[in-house]
């Protein structure tokens, strides 16, 4: 079983214990995927068939819901995932910018991991700190009152192999 | 616990977190510690100064309560060694004292005078900032659960719907549905199982009000679906949050466990025989469901597609059972009306907007943050009295309010009262509350554009009106921002408009011209410059702009070539430097780095 060319092998037995916990509980499907999200950090091609073998619901009715939500990856993703905030008022402080700045830096779209797999870059509609807008968010690290050059800068503590904390 | 003789409350929500909060409570912590200081630290949630984070406050037993805002690792050392040590405040650092907490200090401004508090009135946010989140005693020592004893202490459901209906609270998540109307509803209908949910799906891009209550005040929310419940007969409640939020999430997963061990929730709440019991459902990242239906379908664990109404979910709601959904600041108005009554809540307001409401102020702002204001105070007073005007003396242009269903009001309109039905009649609405302000470097085509984007990428697809209407709009404004717009846009943007907003199933598409049309209403001249000009008067638009460098002011310190990432720029050292327009891809990096303002844009 290859996943990008990683191999699952002895990585889906933990989830029993996520199947343990909804399978009961009606509505559980984007639970269970949410769970898994955490886990894998995107939604294994693997687990998906292991859990819908187990719960006799088909692999579609998984993937109908992980591709309708914004949360779910169906990629692995980098070891550090660039969030840059699109809100509005983020937008009207100049994150477009900062967008176009640090995707030319990681030459990098995106949705897309860069080659290293050091980052992967995302938009996000709104993290609600919008008065400390634009926002910047690397891991967990959250990062306010940015500018390209500060997000720039930011970015580069997180090169050299030292990856933070992956959100 | 004995209290300790000097209390050190720093803000922790996540606009402090973001400033750096964390370093601060942690340096703050050691350094006491080092000092052999006899110091309590706590944290407390975010209190609506967003601007001046990170805040910290610090009480002397038997004197007034300090706040200090933009505190850095150097200031909180001296407000240690000064405030914390020997009582004598760092004045520089102090933005405001609460003279309620005890005598008070000379030279600092009161908190309630201060011009960004004197206009507020807070009632939704009257914990927030003030009690600490994650303590159920700190809830309940200012006057937290008062209410839910009362109502079920009289034990008729129908009596808390009567008192809602009397104060005149409306759904505050952006339809302003009449709340006690809705639970009457929902009181009426015939089920053995009902149920209450908590609406924190709080999608609006530049909206935070439901997150910060969430954060700083999680039993009110606890406390106001207890209310709901018992009044429309349910037993369960679901809080659908988003999963963006995840302090939000962590408070009131605390608070929900300290409520059930107090026995404010459970399957006899304070021993009356009234079951209930609460469930947190985190979003997955879909606008679409903070619509009604959406939600409900979510929580079934589906694709949140909204579906049409009738029937409405008051009758045939979560699992085809009668529901109530309410929005969290609505829920969070609860209680307080229980405790103070219908008259006091109306007595805020206009005629027909009764209460308060919370904005999320940002943007091109001096004093941007959380704002709770009575209804019926002018946008003017807001911007300018609140908000302390627009930042580096530009001018104002206009304010968003409704996120991606709302507007664009005007500096003509600033006289308008903030109520549901002026701001309709201005052109926009005031939806959840996020209200941004934008002043003359931001385009209102672009603005529009950066909306329907967003509307178009989370238009959930089920109708036609919505799924190709949104996007052929963003197409047209794409064109126009890209100087490809066309003789006849202008008018085919109205007429699609018109269309989605006639056709769509529901609130998303249904409203998701809004911001298109209320800006071709009022900056029409700025669309025909883009259009018929080639020209974007507020130099945003890439493709419509160019860069030159002046030489008369040029002083060839060699900034702005440094700064360009394509080498578009050439010059010797200390003569004038000229910028290539073939190689030139308009970033803008040459007009940030040049100190002397000799870039021009235009």
């Amino acid at each position: 079983m290859l996943q990008g060319g990683v191999s699952m092998e002895g990585q889906l037995e933990g989830l029993d214990d996520i199947l343990a916990k909804y399978y009961q509980s009606e509505g559980s499907i984007v639970s269970i995927l949410q769970d898994m999200e955490v886990r894998y950090g995107y939604i294994p091609e693997e687990a998906v068939a292991w859990v819908s073998e187990r719960t006799g619901l088909s692999a579609s009715r998984f993937y109908g819901v992980a591709t309708f939500y914004g949360q779910f990856h169906l990629v692995k993703p980098g070891k550090n995932i660039v969030k840059i905030c699109r809100g509005t008022a983020c937008h009207v402080k100049g994150s477009e910018k900062i967008s176009d700045d640090i995707r030319t830096m990681l030459h990098c779209g995106v949705g897309e991991t860069t080659p290293d797999g050091n980052f992967t870059v995302e938009h996000v509609a709104c993290v609600g700190a919008c008065a400390r807008a634009p926002i910047f968010i690397v891991g967990k690290d959250v990062y306010g009152k940015m500018t390209p050059q500060k997000a720039k800068k930011t970015l580069e503590k997180y090169m050299g192999g030292e990856g933070n904390g992956k959100g | 616990m004995e209290k300790a003789k000097t209390e050190i409350i720093v803000g922790m929500g996540t606009c402090g977190i973001t400033a750096g909060a964390s370093e601060i409570y942690a340096h703050a912590a050691d350094y006491a510690r080092a000092k052999g200081l006899d110091v309590k630290l706590s944290s407390t949630s975010c209190i609506g100064m967003c601007h001046s984070e990170v805040l910290v406050d610090v009480v002397v037993d038997g004197f007034a309560r300090v706040t200090y805002g933009n505190v850095t690792i150097a200031a909180i050392e001296e407000i240690i060694d000064s405030h914390a040590a020997i009582n004598v405040p760092v004045i520089k650092y102090t933005i405001a004292q609460m003279p309620s907490y005890g005598k008070v200090y000379d030279d600092i401004p009161v908190f309630e005078q201060l011009p960004y508090m004197n206009k507020q009135e807070r009632v939704v946010l009257s914990n927030c900032g003030f009690i600490d989140p994650l303590s159920i005693d700190d809830y309940i020592s200012h006057g937290g659960y008062e209410a839910v004893k009362k109502v079920i202490g009289a034990g008729d459901p129908k009596a808390a719907i009567e008192i809602i209906k009397a104060s005149g609270l409306r759904g505050r998540g952006g339809a302003g549905f009449p709340t006690g109307l809705k639970w009457e509803f929902c009181n009426k209908a015939q089920s053995d199982i009902k149920y209450i949910i908590c609406n924190a799906d709080e999608g609006d891009p530049g909206a935070f009000m439901d997150r910060s209550v969430l954060e700083g005040d999680p039993h009110a929310i606890i406390e106001g679906m207890l209310i709901a419940g018992f009044s429309i007969g349910a037993s369960y409640g679901y809080v659908y949050c988003r999963a963006e939020y995840p302090l939000a999430i962590s408070n009131l997963k605390v608070a929900i466990a300290a409520a059930h061990e107090r026995g404010f929730l459970g399957d006899s709440v304070l021993n009356s025989g009234f079951k209930f019991n609460i469930k947190i459902k985190e979003g997955a990242g879909a606008f679409v469901c903070g619509e009604e239906t959406a939600l409900i379908a979510s929580i079934e664990g589906l694709r949140g597609m909204p579906r049409a109404k009738p029937p409405f979910p008051a009758n045939k709601g979560l699992w085809g059972k009668p529901t109530v959904i309410n929005n969290v600041e609505t829920l969070a108005n609860v209680p307080r009306i229980i405790v103070r009554g219908a008259d006091w809540f109306s007595s805020f307001g206009t005629e027909k907007s009764k209460g308060t409401k919370v904005f999320a102020l940002a943007g091109k702002i001096n004093r941007g943050g959380l704002i709770e204001i009575p209804m019926g105070i002018t946008l003017r007073e807001i911007i300018y009295d609140i908000g302390g005007g627009i930042p580096n003396g530009k001018a104002f242009k206009a304010v968003q309010t409704g996120g991606p269903s709302g507007g664009c009001l005007t500096t003509a309109m600033l006289d308008t009262p903030v109520d549901y039905e002026s701001i309709a009649k201005a052109g926009s609405i005031v939806g959840s509350g996020g209200m941004i302000v934008l002043d003359e470097d931001n385009c209102m085509v672009n603005i529009a554009k950066f909306f329907l984007e967003f509307t178009q990428s989370e238009s959930c697809g089920k109708c036609t009106p919505c799924r190709i209407g949104t996007k052929r709009l963003y197409e047209i404004l794409d064109r126009i921002t890209n100087g490809k717009g066309r003789k006849g846009d202008l008018e085919l943007l109205e007429e699609l408009s018109e269309d989605i907003r006639a056709a769509s199933l529901c609130g998303l598409g249904q409203t998701a011209p809004n911001p298109v049309l209320s800006t071709l209403r009022n900056f029409r001249e700025e669309y025909a410059a883009h259009i018929d000009e080639k020209r974007c008067p507020a130099a945003v638009c890439k493709p419509l702009i160019t860069f030159t460098i002046i030489e008369k002011t040029c002083t060839g310190c060699m900034a702005c070539a440094r700064s360009c990432p394509v080498n578009a720029i050439t010059g010797e050292k200390k003569k004038p430097h000229f910028i290539t327009p073939e190689l030139c891809i308009k970033c803008g990096s040459c007009f940030d780095a040049c100190k002397f303002k000799s870039v021009l844009k235009k």
